[in-house]
């Protein structure tokens, strides 16, 4: 288990891979001309460049900014999670119907073989319980962010404690919280989820966020406590140290911001995983239970594959917005990786 | 090398125990507990009282989970709270199902996966490249239960080239050796019955590698990627080898070994996976059987047997994978 | 006839949305049977660059070789690249700067002197080895049965970069590359190497190109020598001559940068300003005008041409550095 990181549907940190294909190229022609004849001097420079620049930090993560902006292929990323998070900002203005409310125009028609598909002021049809497929839709992306955003956070709070401690401590402290994860970690990502959700006693809208967010808690904890521990060794801690800082004030002002670059990288690409994971566990029947709610994850793994053969609409529509939104967080991710830790990029 | 090895199984042995104690401490302490599952919520205080005596809950929990563990080490798990057999057996009947899916999709992932991630890198930026960065994109962002129903129902519904569910027709009569069908078909020479598991395989085993498949493909590209860059490869350009022998001996071999690690780690996908596609294709093996002791009212025995499994695989799969390590790089060896 | 006969060699880079920028410009030199010619320069002027090019390793995609280069009466750049392939290791050999990445870490050292014995010389693994064990003990490398079975990490620095020499010296080639091959090596291994690399080169009677940034390579090894500077020649001259009479501004400046042990004390070195990334790509006139301490208005407006000197060389040069003046 040499790498925790990798988690089904989470590209190791390390992994490098370009999803864009389209790595930046060298910017002047004199990285270009010299190719591997003067790299190694380069390599150096730069690495002297990034050791100055690395001690304000403020011009490492405008740097990294400025390469997100340039990569195109995380910009798309990140316009398709702009668009999802202002659908679900302003769902009651786009959505024609309330999505609980069910229509007496849909509901007549409706029978367990046959679902009413586009009719005048339904433009998607009924779903299957004589509601406006559409209004559910676009209500859905409030839920699926709602489940995605607060499943990562809690996954992410708790995960940055225990990373935290850990890194900054060392020792035996270091130890038995390492050892804890490990456990965890011994049980493949939807399996510690579906355990959790199996032994609440019923399932709910919660029981769904914390078994998906306890699942990304070892993840974040062994990231944030690697990169501590690699902060550790770094110059400007080694400096400060040097210098009479404080331990505390070692760990909260240089150690820990640093160490949360990756730690919102992998966020990022955790929101695509905890909004499949939801789905996933919706369709085992583990999901939430609740009829009314609107939730991607719930009309694709109940509805959708329910009534796959009477009317694959159900499912195509609410699968293809959680693609669409999973794509643009990895992408988004991805970039941000990229942009943070450019030795990464191909 | 031993001396790691030995380190190594310790730690393993340690995790189980750990992981073992605390879904046994978490589920002696649910609202409700075991004796409910078992008795239903409207059973009367005497009855519950009973039974709690009965199976020992009332004593201490160290007590509790002591005898628990000595029946496991005995193989005892317990019995399933749904039929009444053994968790054993039950386990024992579901788990060949299960491991033939899981190899047939890990086969298709790493044959598949291997080639087009060196392909795609040593075409890097072509048509061939961007598709199968696409492809893997995609298949890290599809929830494979909706794959595998898409795959149900144009391979079964409207091209009729595939089962849509089970691991063999009905009527088909084979003889069960080991429980892997394909291989019990091979074994007991009837070949009828190996065509139709292997015909049955194809579509669940193509839906479970999904995301090995991208995984593998990825990482095969970068490091392909990497390697392609590397002095050695100029230098085998250099001697004027032939292709062959330079994709093979000097970018491959140095290329596939961080993916061996992810192959490891790709066994909790496969796990997770199985739950999932199992549902979809009706298979029958051990995601089917957490799946329904999990909604026929929690079958807590062999849930619990089901998540050490689980984690034993995991664990022992990426300790053997570590070990093997060892074996294709020669510089861990020094160590 | 010459052995290797480069005319007018020049690589552009270009990749899609940027400019062209030339690596190698229009360079020519010759090598004889037998003879060391030295490509000097600091990195970044083309050599690497040009050597590359003679051996058909430059990436497939993304720059353009233009020019002639004359190997044995046939042009290498015409080559189908699997005629090719049957050169490279055969006819020519070649040994790169930095010997731990130079090798597979994964194969064993037998292995890969072995392989290049089995492709070329049709030999079998078995034999291919036992040849092997031979050129391991003739490039110097103690106990070379054992050798055979270790790897890469497990030898040192000068031990690996023998095993390249062995390997690029296993079909006994007519030419042999040098790319930079002690920078990597401790000052005492490097020694080593270049009375190794000359012992054998002499033995065999195989011809060197021997590529470096430093000058006392040169001074040991090579019979001509050609400087570099922003991928043309700027200056060709037989060894003593150079040294004696340097004549090109950047030649002197190489020369006067090499620290001395005979230099009065308290004189300092004298450095070349700025370096060669500083002005890429290169300027419209000489590309080493902007560093020169002997630029005239000439030297901005067109790149000089390349002129054979009195002496027997050629230089590139408006205002060249007077005859007379001997190296301090």
């Amino acid at each position: 288990m040499s790498d925790p990181i990798t988690r089904p549907g989470v590209a190791a940190p390390r992994d490098g891979a370009d999803p864009t294909g389209t790595g930046e190229r060298p910017a002047s022609a004199t990285e270009r001309g010299i190719g591997r004849l003067g790299d190694r001097k380069k390599a150096r420079l730069d690495e002297l460049a990034r050791a100055s620049a690395d001690k304000g930090g403020v011009s490492l993560v405008r740097d990294a900014f400025r390469r997100l902006r340039r990569n195109p292929v995380a910009m798309f990323g990140a316009a398709i999670v702009a668009v999802f998070i202002l659908v679900a900002i302003f769902a009651p203005l786009l959505a024609p119907h309330d999505p609980a409310q069910r229509f007496d125009e849909l509901t007549k028609n409706l029978t367990v073989d046959s679902i009413p598909g586009a009719s005048s002021g339904f433009p998607l049809g009924s779903d299957p319980l004589g509601r406006d497929f559409l209004s559910r839709l676009i209500y859905g992306s409030r839920q699926t962010l709602f489940v995605g955003v607060l499943a990562t956070l809690i996954g992410l709070a708790l995960g940055v404690l225990i990373g935290a401690v850990a890194g900054a401590f060392g020792g035996w402290i270091d130890n038995i919280l390492m050892r804890f994860t490990d456990v965890m970690l011994a049980l493949p990502a939807l399996l510690l989820a579906i355990s959790l959700v199996a032994m609440a006693s019923k399932s709910s809208q919660w029981t769904v966020i914390l078994a998906v967010a306890i699942v990304n808690v070892p993840i974040f904890a062994r990231l944030l406590r690697g990169s501590m521990l690699a902060q550790r060794e770094s110059d400007h801690v080694l400096a400060a140290r040097a210098l009479g800082v404080k331990q505390r004030s070692i760990v909260l002002r240089h150690m820990l911001p640093n160490a949360m670059t990756a730690v919102i990288v992998q966020a990022t690409l955790t929101l695509s995983t905890a909004i499949l994971e939801a789905a996933s566990l919706s369709f085992l029947g583990l999901g939430d239970p609740d009829i009314n709610r609107a939730e991607w994850g719930l009309m694709l793994g109940v509805d959708g594959v329910r009534y796959f053969e009477v009317r694959p609409e159900l499912a195509y529509y609410p699968a293809l917005a959680i693609i669409v939104v999973a794509l643009g967080f990895t992408l988004l991710g991805e970039g941000m990786r990229e942009a943070i830790d450019p030795k990464n990029r191909r | 090398m031993l001396r790691v090895i030995v380190r190594r199984l310790l730690q393993l042995v340690v995790t189980l125990i750990a992981l073992s104690a605390l879904i046994f401490i978490w589920l002696r302490n649910l609202p409700g507990g075991p004796v409910d599952a078992l008795l239903g919520e409207r059973a009367t205080p005497e009855t519950r009282a009973l039974l709690t005596k009965a199976l020992g809950y009332d004593q201490p929990i160290l007590v509790q989970y002591a005898k628990f563990m000595q029946r496991v080490l005995t193989g005892d798990f317990g019995n399933s709270i749904r039929t009444g057999e053994p968790v054993t057996e039950v386990i024992g009947r579901a788990f060949p199902a299960t491991i033939e899916l899981a190899l047939a999709a890990m086969i298709i992932a790493i044959g598949l996966g291997v080639p087009l991630g060196y392909l795609a890198a040593r075409y890097r930026g072509r048509l061939l490249d961007n598709l199968s960065i696409a492809g893997t994109l995609l298949g890290i962002s599809i929830p494979i239960f909706f794959l595998g129903y898409l795959l149900k129902d144009v391979f079964t519904q409207n091209i009729h080239w595939f089962p849509p569910s089970g691991r063999l027709s009905t009527g088909l009569d084979n003889t069960n050796v080991t429980g892997f069908f394909v291989l019990d078909g091979l074994l007991t020479r009837e070949f009828d019955a190996t065509a139709d598991a292997l015909w049955h395989l194809i579509l669940p085993a193509f839906t479970l590698a999904t995301i090995p498949l991208a995984v593998i493909v990825r990482m095969t590209r970068a490091s392909v990627l990497d390697v392609l860059n590397e002095d050695y490869v100029r230098t085998a350009e250099a001697k004027g080898l032939r292709h062959k022998t330079i994709r093979g001996r000097h970018i491959l071999r140095n290329a596939l070994l961080p993916v061996v690690t992810i192959i490891g780690l790709q066994t909790g996908a496969l796990l997770s996976g199985a739950v999932l596609t199992e549902k979809v294709y009706n298979w029958g093996g051990l995601g089917t059987l957490i799946t329904d002791s999990i909604s026929g009212g929690r079958d807590y025995p062999v849930l619990q047997a089901l998540i050490l499994l689980a984690a034993l695989v995991f664990v022992v799969v990426n300790l053997l994978v570590d070990l093997s390590y060892a074996v294709i790089d020669p510089r861990v060896r020094v160590r | 006839m010459s052995l290797l006969d480069v005319r007018d060699l020049s690589v552009v880079f270009q990749r899609r949305g940027e400019r062209p920028f030339t690596a190698v410009d229009k360079v020519s030199f010759s090598v004889e049977p037998g003879q060391t010619v030295g490509l000097v320069g600091e990195s970044g002027c083309g050599k690497s660059v040009t050597s590359l090019a003679i051996m058909g390793l430059l990436p497939r995609r993304g720059n353009k070789v233009t020019g002639e280069v004359f190997f044995d009466g046939a042009d290498l750049l015409q080559l189908r690249p699997d005629d090719m392939r049957d050169r490279r290791g055969r006819d020519i050999g070649m040994i790169f700067q930095d010997p731990l990445s130079s090798l597979n870490p994964v194969v064993p050292i037998g292995v890969q002197v072995a392989e290049v014995l089995e492709r070329h010389r049709g030999m079998d693994r078995k034999a291919a080895l036992k040849e092997a064990r031979e050129l391991l003990d003739a490039v110097g490398i103690p106990d070379p049965t054992r050798r055979l079975k270790e790897y890469p990490h497990q030898i040192s620095g000068g031990m690996r970069q023998r095993a390249l020499i062995a390997i690029a010296l296993a079909c006994k080639p007519r030419l042999l590359i040098a790319d930079e091959p002690t920078t990597a090596l401790d000052v005492t291994i490097q020694a080593q190497i270049l009375t190794l690399l000359k012992q054998l080169v002499d033995e065999t009677g195989t011809a060197l190109i021997m590529i470096t940034h430093d000058l006392g390579v040169v001074a040991g090894l090579c019979d001509t020598v050609n400087v570099l500077y922003g991928g043309k020649v700027v200056e060709r001259a037989a060894r003593h001559e150079l040294f004696a009479r340097p004549r090109h501004p950047y030649t002197r400046g190489l020369l006067d940068s090499v620290p001395r042990l005979d230099a009065p004390r308290g004189e300092r070195l004298h450095a070349i300003r700025g370096s060669v990334a500083d002005n890429i790509p290169w300027a419209e006139g000489c590309a080493f005008a902007p560093r020169c301490d002997n630029v005239v208005d000439a030297c901005l407006e067109g790149t000089p041409p390349l002129e054979p000197t009195a002496t027997g060389g050629d230089l590139r040069c408006n205002n060249p550095v007077s005859e007379e003046v001997a190296v301090p």
